[in-house]
């Protein structure tokens, strides 16, 4: 289990990781916190020819407030999310999350950008961002780009960023009065990958919900934002609303069949959380229990 | 708190500063904590080469052309064999035992010769100065395949329209027995029966050290030295000796330390013949360390039974029967050398051991499959025994509506009936189910927990109580494998000597994997002598070097070894009274030791130190009294000769609950009470009954060799194929009652392996009594949210 021979560069700035990726094209993989990237390679799953290593580069690290937006740098580590005052005050969903992702070790080591940039359809952190209505920023050859999380994620490992591009920082915007969240997964075991899981970004008004955004993960080829959630904006929520929020969801849930779950599994686990996540939002218990 | 049932009086071990029943720490754990452990996958010697073996990826398939020219030129690479070049170096084997009778098996080769039978067999062998390079010649060979019918399902592997793997023997059924005892259609005509099918995933143990050898083989000396992390160095050096064509005393075989092995490694596996082969052939020292992938493609697998189950039951709770039909498929060899027909026949064993029903049959088949073979692994049979008949006796209790405890209470047999025998003919000597049980009750309070379990149910909180009474083959004599046939040692030695500083040298055959050998080796020997444990060094793993034994492995180890370190240091003790007496002009029964001294045995006063005793013995002979020729070294062996096992019994208590809307369980609190005798160390036991647990757990919930229908593993990796971590586990409990063995002074029995053989079965239990207001009973592990989601009709 070893990789196959690849060469490697340690950029010295973004322009620089940028003029190697121009260099390399698809044959280079950009290397961050390598807590996926690596175990690839070492199965020989991957065999880049070069590997470019942009865990120099300060400018990428770092999480700070810029107005209404909590920008943060692609370097940044999950355990920085974990213990960072700014992520728990203006995006708990993120610090939420990452207590779910993997293991210390792992915690440790992986970056958000790398999370992102890998898109593993079972992994938190994609269907955080497509909750919160976060903005990828990516730079590139011709200067920077912005794309909104929903139009990010295109698939299995696919994403909107382009082989020579590289992906800089994450901008969420900031908690607002009346927002709550909620984050939850089923997990054969604490830290393994979700069967589904659920991040949630609500704006709660009185007894109704005034936002709420459900980023399914586990679900599909990438993170669903659930168009059943509209059903539930703005009105008041009864069992019977929220059975046909339920239904309307298992028919926008394109699961995969693996070894932990049926897609019915996944369809069946997915209205629970959903039932359990807007229980948990509006403080209504009897609505979590199956009617 | 433990329960003594021991007869009164003082035995040898009751001494001042006795180490027995005392948690001591073990004398290498510093040695290790500090990273100055010995694994053979650290280990470099000079000229030492690395192999990789190119595996089969199909499951059946006829081999062709091997094309290595490109591989052998590829850099670092120092040879590349095939299975055809290297049987000129090592001859094939049959892994059948004659007490096994019509056990059948094919010639397996050290790397597969026209024909690979699993996925994950070795085709080749690239032998190259590095690992790494290694694997980038491997993707360089090209072999030509054709790919054959693979035989997957045990249940259609006997059928007529199934492919035979070996067609030398004729069908795909390896063994077959069966047991017809008392009269069990009467039994049945008279009771209510109730019946259900059994099934349990495939699994494996999982070692945080990989298989791993080095092998040396020197030319000048026409001997070879392998280096391997095992449990019964002894077995491998006649192994070894016997396909390459060597004599026994031309193998060395060392074992220091190993990190894990859970039965993993007390096999013959191809791969390491291979590297002893390879070392002979390219005369330098070779080394091969399993890779993760490689390892859950050839480390033994286990369970995977199928098994039919009836039990017949009065209103009054008085179990008649029980009747098993079982079935296992193990791959497409029996492994050598301890075959895979023990699961299944150990099944047989043990169903329906803790009862007093006197009608049994039972019929086990083993079958061959195109999949990694299947052989022993920690409490081999006993949790298959265990869930088959704790299930039937659960769903028995609920036929009548009967407590679970009070059918137990009922029909387990009584403490005072021993010495008896079980329907198969197993001994007991003297088991402890009853006082057991009311321990176990008052340790997990269970009538507050059933009125517990009733308040939270009005609530939809679904939770379970689940029993789980079990026995535990430990000890084993000759009967296990010797009498079949197999150069695999019942006995173990161990000699003990006083160097001439007064410390003690302590040699024995017995090995440690990390259960605490080397302690309870060193806390006997102490006590015995009287001689402080940091005085005691112990050495194990080197046939060149220990007495020899068996090494560990079926709870063995304390028993049978532990035994011995007792026999041999009363020798030595009553060597060195003897020279004290000599040199005091006393009597030995005038002079005890005690801390390190000779006293006298009346009033404790001091009289010499042993190392003063150990200066005179070695350096002034000349000035003890004329005819006295002193004797500090002392050898004894022990085997088991009264009972072919010395049976253990214990029961566990799983509490748990299961979210009935997702399927998954969460497992509140385990508790268990055993009987394995006398205790040498509280603490190393108890950690023998957890780790058994959690290993027993994770069959019940987690793990799984998931295999498609080609016969590819499809989980072969730690992100899929889901071992027990400490995120989910319970706080396990722990109680014992004490019933020594009489065979011996020590009074030890096994340990390492009842957590495992009832574990699975509590939980099972659990989880049937929380979905019990659903109508749903699930009897297949592991219990996936998958599994209970489906029974609860949720999915």
């Amino acid at each position: 289990m070893k990789a196959a021979a690849f060469a490697y560069a340690r950029a010295t700035s973004v322009v620089n990781a940028l003029e190697l990726l121009a260099a390399h094209g698809d044959k280079a993989k950009v290397l961050s916190g390598g807590q996926s990237l690596m175990p690839a390679m070492n199965l020989r799953l991957l065999s880049p020819d070069i590997l470019v290593d942009i865990g120099g580069l300060a400018e990428l690290r770092g999480i700070a407030v810029r107005g209404d937006l909590l920008a943060i740098g692609a370097l940044t580590r999950h355990v920085d999310l974990l213990h960072s005052p700014e992520v728990a005050l203006h995006a708990p969903l993120l610090r939420d999350a990452v207590a779910q992702v993997a293991h210390p070790a792992i915690r440790n080591r992986g970056t958000i950008g790398g999370s992102l940039a890998h898109a593993d359809p079972a992994s938190e952190l994609p269907a955080c961002v497509v909750a919160l209505d976060a903005t990828i920023v990516v730079r590139g050859p011709l200067g920077e780009r912005r794309i909104a999380a929903t139009a990010f994620f295109n698939g299995i490992y696919d994403t909107a960023l382009a082989p020579d591009e590289l992906l800089v920082a994450v901008e969420v915007p900031v908690a607002g009065h009346g927002s709550a969240f909620f984050f939850h997964e089923y997990a054969r075991r604490h830290g393994d990958y979700a069967l589904v899981g659920l991040a949630a970004r609500a704006v709660v008004a009185g007894d109704r919900f005034a936002e709420l955004r459900l980023g399914f993960f586990a679900v599909g080829d990438r993170p669903l934002l659930a168009a059943a959630a509209n059903r539930l904006i703005n009105v008041s929520v009864t069992p019977a609303l929220l059975a046909e929020a339920t239904t309307a969801l298992a028919d926008e849930l394109d699961p995969q069949e693996d070894q932990q779950a049926s897609p019915a599994m996944r369809r069946h686990l997915a209205a629970v959380l959903l039932r359990r996540c807007v229980a948990a939002l509006l403080a209504r218990p009897e609505l979590g229990v199956t009617s | 708190m433990t329960v003594t049932r021991a007869p009164a009086g003082l035995s040898v071990l009751d001494r001042p500063n006795s180490y027995i029943g005392k948690t001591v720490p073990r004398p290498n754990l510093d040695r290790l904590l500090q990273g100055r452990g010995q694994y053979v996958s650290d280990l470099e010697l000079p000229r030492m080469a690395h192999v990789v073996f190119l595996r089969s990826p199909y499951a059946h398939a006829r081999i062709g052309a091997i094309d290595a020219d490109a591989a052998k030129r590829m850099p670092g690479v120092i040879s590349i064999v095939t299975g055809r070049e290297l049987e000129r170096v090592i001859t094939p084997w049959v892994g059948v035992l004659s007490h096994l009778k019509g056990l059948k098996s094919a010639p397996q080769h050290a790397i597969a010769v026209d024909k690979v039978c699993w996925q994950g067999e070795a085709v080749a062998a690239i032998v190259a100065t590095s690992r790494a390079a290694a694997e980038d010649a491997m993707e360089h060979i090209a072999v030509d395949y054709e790919e054959l019918g693979a035989v997957t399902d045990m249940r259609t592997a006997l059928d007529s329209a199934t492919p035979v793997i070996h067609a030398s023997l004729g069908d795909n059924l390896a063994f077959e027995r069966t047991l017809n005892a008392g009269d069990v259609d009467h039994a049945f005509s008279e009771s209510e029966v109730v019946e259900a099918d059994f099934v349990f995933g495939r699994h494996t143990g999982v070692t945080l050290e990989p298989r791993a050898v080095v092998a040396d083989w020197n030319a000048a000396e026409a001997r070879l030295t392998i280096y391997q992390g095992t449990q019964a160095p002894h077995m491998v050096q006649n192994i070894a000796a016997l396909h390459l064509g060597l004599k026994e005393a031309q193998v060395r075989v060392v074992c220091k330390d190993v990190g894990g092995s859970f039965g993993i490694k007390v096999h013959i596996y191809a791969d390491e013949m291979a590297t002893y082969a390879l070392s002979k052939l390219l005369r330098r020292p070779v080394k091969f360390v399993a890779d993760r992938v490689e390892s859950f493609n050839t480390d033994i697998h286990a369970r995977d039974h199928r098994c039919r189950g009836r039990i017949g039951v009065k209103p009054d709770g008085t179990i008649t029967a029980f009747e098993i039909d079982d079935l296992t498929g193990i791959g497409p060899y029996s492994m050598y050398p301890r075959t895979s027909a023990i699961e299944a026949n150990q099944v047989v064993n043990l169903v329906g051991g803790p009862y007093v029903a006197l009608n049994y049959r039972a019929r086990a088949r083993v079958v061959f499959q195109n999949k990694n073979v299947m052989c022993q692994y920690r409490a081999v049979g006993h949790p298959i025994a265990c869930s088959v008949t704790e299930g039937l006796v659960d769903l028995a209790a609920a036929k009548i509506g009967m407590d679970p405890v009070e059918i137990r209470r009922r029909n387990l047999i009584a403490d005072d009936a021993y010495p008896c025998a079980s329907p198969s003919g197993m001994k007991f000597e003297q088991l402890s189910h009853h006082v057991s049980l009311a321990k176990l009750l008052q340790m997990m309070d269970y009538d507050a927990l059933r009125a517990e379990q009733a308040a939270l149910r009005a609530r939809n909180i679904y939770r379970g109580i689940g029993i789980a009474s079990f026995i535990e083959v430990t000890n084993p004599s000759a009967a296990f494998y010797g009498v079949g046939g197999a150069k695999i040692s019942s006995q173990d030695g161990v000699a003990v000597r006083l160097d001439a500083q007064g410390s003690v040298i302590c040699q024995t055959s017995i090995t440690e994997q990390g259960q605490g050998s080397e302690s309870l080796t060193a806390q006997i020997v102490g006590s015995v002598l009287g001689v402080s444990m940091d005085r005691v060094r112990v050495t194990l793993g080197d046939t060149d070097n220990t007495p020899y034994g068996g090494g560990t492995w079926a709870s063995r180890g304390a028993g049978i070894g532990g035994e011995a370190a007792l026999q041999a240091a009363k020798v030595l003790r009553r060597n060195i009274l003897d020279v004290a007496a000599a040199i005091l002009q006393s009597t030995p029964a005038g002079l005890d030791i005690v801390n390190n001294s000779i006293v006298n045995a009346g009033d404790g006063a001091p009289r010499m130190e042993l190392n003063e005793l150990a200066r005179i013995v070695y350096f002034r002979p000349d000035t003890l009294p004329p005819g006295i020729q002193p004797e500090l070294m002392a050898t004894r062996h022990f085997v088991p000769r009264q009972y072919p096992f010395a049976f253990t019994n214990g029961v566990q208590a799983s509490w748990l609950e299961v979210d009935t809307e997702t399927g998954f369980v969460t497992l509140l609190k385990h508790w268990v009470v055993e009987d394995c005798g006398t205790i040498i160390n509280p603490q190393l036991v108890d950690e023998q009954i957890r780790g058994g647990v959690v290993q027993g757990l994770g069959a019940a919930l987690f793990e799984k060799c998931i295999y498609d229908e080609r016969g590819q593993l499809t989980n072969a990796n730690m992100a899929d194929y889901l071992v027990p971590m400490s995120g989910e586990m319970p706080d396990i409990e722990i109680g014992h009652v004490v019933s020594p063995t009489q065979e011996t002074e020590l009074g030890a029995k096994g340990a390492g392996e009842a957590g495992t053989a009832g574990a699975a079965a509590a939980v099972a239990n659990a989880v049937n009594d929380a979905l019990r207001p659903f109508g749903a009973t699930i009897t297949e592990i592991p219990l996936t949210p998958q599994v209970i989601l489906t029974a609860l009709g949720r999915i």
